[in-house]
Parts: structure tokens; C-alpha cells; sequence
């Protein structure tokens, strides 16, 4: 009998995330047996966040330290092909940088600017896609316009429109200070729209339900309705969303960086990588662009895989 | 009016002062596309009347029923009485006191623990995430009745009084059967300890045997708790079995409004006629049934100068199509029908 009431007096969000937990666990062990693709992705996604989380560990060079850099160790092929060294597994670039601790780095920082970026987009489309939901009316009709011109401008242009102010407006140091956080306001500009429209839809036909309207008879506050009942309800559709969302703001990062607007030069991504190396793809060094390349297909792809994954999972019709 | 009129202390609270009081209570909606669409389309504006102009009276400890066809307007009125829809016109008091208008909002707030609404589809109306006991538990936090410890036993002895194993609490709705989550719903609705609640077609989702049992433990609770109930159907068996006064709705009216008895016995409109005779009757079996000809029109832009319901009716004559009927005493009832008031219905 204690032990029930102890777990009467359980909070609404362990309560939640239990369920959750659950779920995601079945769906786990579903697919290990149905998939083994999404076994792959999953272990690969993982791998590619222990390798960011414990980049400055796990990398065998330092590719920020200039001291450690040694010139006549330049443009030295993979250590399988004639001239390789185990130093240098995946070879170097023309400043005799690591290229494996490169995209170690690289990786680094493309998982932590469209992480912070699509966790920007999901709180900030969660509130508005909430508001709208629940007040509906002019408002919503305002908000939804806004997100829909803000829909038309692609991240690139966002960007470069903010880029090109900066270039005029304050010091090369400073511009590269800013370069990262601008990055991420870019992206996660491009990215609320699509959860807010999700949250805005779903919240709507929730708080029709009745156990919404019963929460309203007892005079209990929106604000305390839309965070404790609607958002647990809709939360699974926000968390693919998401998900699917670093796919793509993994994808954007690079081409930014790729084309020189994104991370500044002294801070590898896999995007910058790819950009340098391209300059020597015809002169026959080939590992300096493919790696990353291959890096940066692999980490895309396998966040897509587990966003369809968690998809099917959280589909209570599916699962 | 079947009041017990022993049952209150004419000390405390006048005898003849109904719990809930409402006076032409009308809710209208805009059924036409915004303005800029509906001028392109050279559509004029149109409304929805749902509830057009009704007023009745709830004793103490008694239960009023709203029967008519859906569409009707009768689960708007259970939504305007708890206050999920603000009232187009007309005025709702609740113990004497005044709950609609802007003034009386804080008046409502105030009194928003003494009504309850339980709802017909259980399923939706329980939080598929929240625990039972969280679930049961909402309104006694809401209304700050208990904390911790007394809040548990609280929800216990609910779960207990609805029939529920107090240790279902720790399981989630979908665990349940429909019987037992509407059981739930009325634990909730009793948790704030309540004088009335609007019951909106509680039994309607149900299978027939599960529905005698929810029945029998809402008339149970009455007695025990001194409930006043406003139940909403469609279903004539139903309603007959549970209520005091019953109320028959057409299009946003009331078009007869008497007591069970009364009503059963001799239903004076044509409308309250044709519904009790979808009622099965075992001791007359193979009888043929006319069914009611046509169905219920839309509610939206109907004329205010005819009976709404002469279309359907056998004995609409020309001033049924000329004149609105309004509710007048016929007999120990009220009914709203030329045809009663000049007698021509045999």
C-alpha cells in the first residue's frame, strides 16, 4: 500500500517519459528483429554523438593547435596507400592537418549548430504553434502569415543576408565570433515554421477532446492545460519533427560552410572540410574532400533513419 | 413541478428557489465563410441558432432532462451551463446567484466547484497520458481541497464510490473498459464535491447492460450526495427511467416540458408523440412503429415566423406555417403547439 501511494504522488513528467521510455523500448527491440538497417543508423547516430561529446579525447591530433602542426606531414595520403602513415589513418590536408581528427571536429560542430538550432526551432515553434492552436482567431491567422513568408526564405538567404550586413558592419574578429550563432539563428529561423504548424494542427483538434474541456469546466489555466495535457499528447509528432530536422540542419550547416558563409575557416565542420578539400579533388587528393564527404553522408542519413524510425515507433497506430 | 420541497430548511435556503434558473438562454453561431469570401461568393451572412430562446428551472435534488434528435442544440446547453460556451443572450443563475454576463465572470469562477459535466464519449474525456488518480485527483488540486497524503484518500474513497478498486489508480485509461472509464469521469465530476452536474449523454457510447449500471450509479449518487443533475439524451428509454422533469428540444426550442409521469403518460405534442413511439415495448411485440417522416432540418437560418417542426408534423395547419408556437400550459404541462392549443389533435 505504500509502495502505491509513493507511486500515486508520481510527477506528470516521469509519468510521461515513462510511457515514452516504454515505447521507444518495444519499438527497439521490434526492430532489431524486423531491420537491421535501422540497428546500423542507430548505432551509427550514436557513434556520431560520442564522437562529438568526446571529440577533444577521442581525436588523435589537435587540429586547433597550429604548434602541432607540421608541414612536411602535408597532403600525405591514407596510411593503406603508399605513403601513408599510422599517425595520419585517413591522411592529411595541404597544412598537414589530421584529416580523421578533422572530421572528428568537424562532426563536432555540425551536430552541435544544428542540434542548438533545431532545439531553438522546436521551443520556438512549440509556443507559437501552441498559442495558435489554442486562441486561434486573428491572431493565429497573423502568426501562421508570418510563418509562411518566413517559409519562402530558404536558411541560405537568411544567412547571407545577415553575413553580408555583418561583413559591413563590425571587425573580421568580431564577424568570426559571431559567424556560429549566427549559423544557428539562421537555421533554427528556417526550422520552427514546419514544427509550428505541426504543434498549431494537432493542438487544435486536442483541445476540442474532452478531457481538455473537462480541465477548462474546473477553470484550470491555459497555460497550465496547453503545458500539462495538450503537450504530452502531442509531443510525438514534434519529437520526428525535430529529429528529421537535424538531418536537414546537418545538410544546411555544410552547404553554408561549403560555401564560406557558415563556421569561419579556423573551426572545422564536415562542410568547411569538404570545401578545402575540393580545391585539390582534381590535383589527385582525392581523401582530403571524400572523407568528409562520406562522413557527412553517413551522419545525414542515419539521423534520417532514426527519425523514421522514432516515427513509426511513436505512430500508436503502428506500434 | 415535481420538487421535494421537504428536503430543504426553509432557514437556510428559500424553499421555492431553484438550484439552476435560466431565462431565455439562446447560443448562436456564424455558420457563414469570413466576410471577404462570403462577399465573393455573394452569400449572405447566415447563423446557426443551437439554442434559441429556452428557460427552465432545476430543483434541488432533481433531475432535468434535454431530449430531442441530435443536432438539436441540447449538448450546447449542457456546454453553456458549465460555461464552455459563452451564452448569445439570456441569463443562467446558479443558486440565486447571476453566472452569465462579463460582470458575473468572477461570481462564475467562484462557483465553478459546485458544477461538474460529465461527458458522453469516456474515452476522450480522460487525458490518455494522466494516471487515474491523477486524473481523479485534478479537480481536488485545482480547488485546493487537499494535499498530499489526504488528496491520496480522497481519490481512494472516490474510486470506491464509483464502484472502482482504489488501486486502479495507478493504471492508465486505456487499461479499462468504456463502463469503467465513465466511472472515472463521474469520480472526477464528484471530486470537487459538487451540487450539480450536467450529465451529456453519459450513457450514449455504452452497451445497453453497461448502461443500466452507470445509470444506477449516477441515480445512486443522487440520493446519497443530494445531486441536482441536468441530463442530456437522445435516447426516450433512458431519460424516462432517470429524470423528474423532462424537457423535449426541436431546432434550439423546447417544444414540451412536463414531468416524467406526466409526459409519459400523455404526451401532448406531436413531436414528444412520435419519440415515444421509438421506445421498444416488450409486452407489445411486432407492432408496427410509424417512423418519424423527414428528418431534423438544419438549424442553420431558420425562419422565426413558423412551428420549426411543421414540416414533419401531420398536423400542421396554416398558421403553423404563419406563426412561431410559444410555450403555454397545457393541462399540468407546457407545450409549444397551435394544434394542442385549439385542441385539434384528438
Amino acid at each position: 500500500m505504500a509502495n502505491a501511494r509513493t507511486r500515486i504522488a508520481g510527477g506528470t513528467r516521469t509519468r510521461f517519459s515513462a510511457h515514452l521510455g516504454r515505447r521507444l523500448v518495444r519499438g527497439c527491440a521490434d526492430q532489431l528483429i524486423d531491420s537491421p538497417a535501422t540497428v546500423v543508423a542507430l548505432l551509427l547516430a550514436f557513434g556520431f554523438c560520442t564522437m562529438a561529446v568526446f571529440a577533444p579525447w577521442l581525436a588523435p591530433h589537435d587540429t586547433s593547435d597550429v604548434g602541432t602542426l607540421d608541414l612536411m606531414q602535408a597532403l600525405r595520403p591514407p596510411v593503406w596507400l603508399e605513403g601513408g602513415d599510422w599517425a595520419y589513418l585517413l591522411g592529411t590536408d595541404d597544412q598537414g592537418r589530421d584529416m580523421l581528427s578533422g572530421i572528428i571536429f568537424g562532426a563536432r560542430t555540425s551536430l552541435l549548430v544544428s542540434g542548438v538550432a533545431v532545439l531553438l526551432a522546436t521551443l520556438l515553434g512549440t509556443a507559437v504553434g501552441l498559442f495558435c492552436g489554442w486562441v486561434g482567431g486573428r491572431p493565429d491567422a497573423v502568426l501562421m502569415r508570418i510563418a509562411e513568408v518566413q517559409l519562402s526564405f530558404p536558411a541560405i538567404l537568411i544567412v547571407l543576408l545577415i553575413d553580408g550586413l555583418g561583413r559591413t558592419a563590425v571587425s573580421t574578429d568580431l564577424h568570426n565570433v559571431a559567424a556560429v550563432p549566427v549559423l544557428i539563428i539562421a537555421i533554427a529561423l528556417s526550422n520552427w515554421v514546419q514544427i509550428a504548424r505541426t504543434v498549431r494542427g494537432s493542438s487544435m483538434a486536442e483541445k476540442n477532446k474532452e478531457y481538455v474541456q473537462a480541465a477548462r469546466v474546473l477553470g484550470i489555466h491555459p497555460a497550465a492545460i496547453l503545458l500539462r495535457h495538450i503537450l504530452p499528447n502531442i509531443f510525438a509528432p514534434v519529437l520526428v519533427i525535430a529529429t528529421l530536422g537535424i538531418a536537414g540542419a546537418i545538410l544546411t550547416e555544410a552547404t553554408l560552410s561549403f560555401l564560406g558563409v557558415g563556421v569561419p575557416p579556423t573551426q572545422p565542420s564536415l562542410g568547411t572540410l569538404i570545401r578545402f578539400g575540393n580545391n585539390f579533388l582534381i590535383s589527385g587528393e582525392w581523401w582530403m574532400t571524400v572523407f568528409p564527404g562520406l562522413a557527412l553522408v553517413l551522419l545525414a542519413l542515419s539521423v534520417n533513419i532514426v527519425g523514421d524510425w522514432l516515427r513509426d515507433v511513436l505512430n500508436p497506430k503502428l506500434s | 413541478m415535481a420538487m421535494g420541497e421537504g428536503e430543504c430548511t426553509p432557514a437556510t435556503k428559500p424553499v421555492n428557489r431553484p438550484l439552476i434558473r435560466v431565462r431565455d438562454l439562446a447560443c448562436h453561431f456564424v455558420a457563414s465563410p469570413p466576410p471577404l469570401i462570403r462577399l465573393l461568393q455573394r452569400r449572405r451572412r447566415s447563423l446557426l441558432k443551437a439554442v434559441d430562446g429556452v428557460s427552465f428551472d432545476i430543483a434541488r435534488g432533481t433531475t432535468f432532462s434535454v431530449v430531442g434528435e441530435s443536432g438539436c442544440g441540447k449538448s450546447t446547453i449542457a456546454r453553456l451551463l458549465v460555461g464552455l460556451l459563452p451564452p448569445t443572450r439570456g441569463r443562467i443563475e446558479f443558486d440565486g446567484v447571476d453566472i452569465t454576463g462579463d460582470r458575473a465572470r468572477r461570481n462564475a469562477r467562484a462557483l465553478r466547484r459546485r458544477m461538474q459535466i460529465i461527458f458522453q464519449d469516456a474515452t476522450a474525456s480522460l487525458d490518455p497520458r494522466w494516471r487515474v488518480s491523477a486524473i481523479v485527483g485534478e479537480p481536488i488540486r485545482a480547488f485546493r481541497l487537499a494535499d498530499g497524503h489526504e488528496r491520496t484518500e480522497r481519490v481512494s474513497t472516490l474510486l470506491s464510490a464509483v464502484g472502482l478498486d482504489p488501486n486502479d489508480g495507478n493504471r492508465y485509461p486505456h487499461q479499462f473498459s468504456s463502463g469503467q472509464r465513465q466511472r472515472v469521469s463521474i469520480a472526477r465530476a464528484l471530486a470537487g464535491n459538487p451540487d450539480f452536474i450536467v450529465c451529456d449523454e453519459p450513457t450514449s457510447s455504452l452497451d445497453v447492460s453497461v448502461q443500466a449500471q452507470i445509470l444506477n450509479l449516477l441515480k445512486d449518487l443522487q440520493t446519497r450526495l443530494g445531486l441536482t443533475y441536468l441530463f442530456i439524451s437522445h435516447n426516450m428509454a433512458v431519460v424516462s427511467y432517470v429524470s423528474d422533469e423532462i424537457a423535449v428540444m426541436y431546432l434550439g426550442r423546447f417544444c414540451e416540458v412536463a414531468a416524467t409521469q406526466e409526459l409519459l403518460r400523455s404526451p401532448r405534442h406531436p413531436y414528444t408523440r412520435m419519440l415515444l413511439e421509438t421506445i421498444p415495448d416488450i409486452d407489445a411485440p411486432g407492432v408496427r412503429r410509424p417512423p418519424i417522416g423527414g428528418e431534423a432540418p438544419s438549424a442553420i437560418d431558420t425562419p422565426s415566423d413558423c412551428c420549426a417542426f411543421h414540416p414533419r408534423c401531420p398536423f400542421a395547419d396554416d398558421r403553423c406555417r404563419r406563426e412561431r408556437p410559444a410555450l403555454r400550459p397545457a393541462g399540468p404541462a407546457q407545450v409549444a403547439c397551435h394544434a394542442v392549443e385549439e385542441n385539434r389533435i384528438g
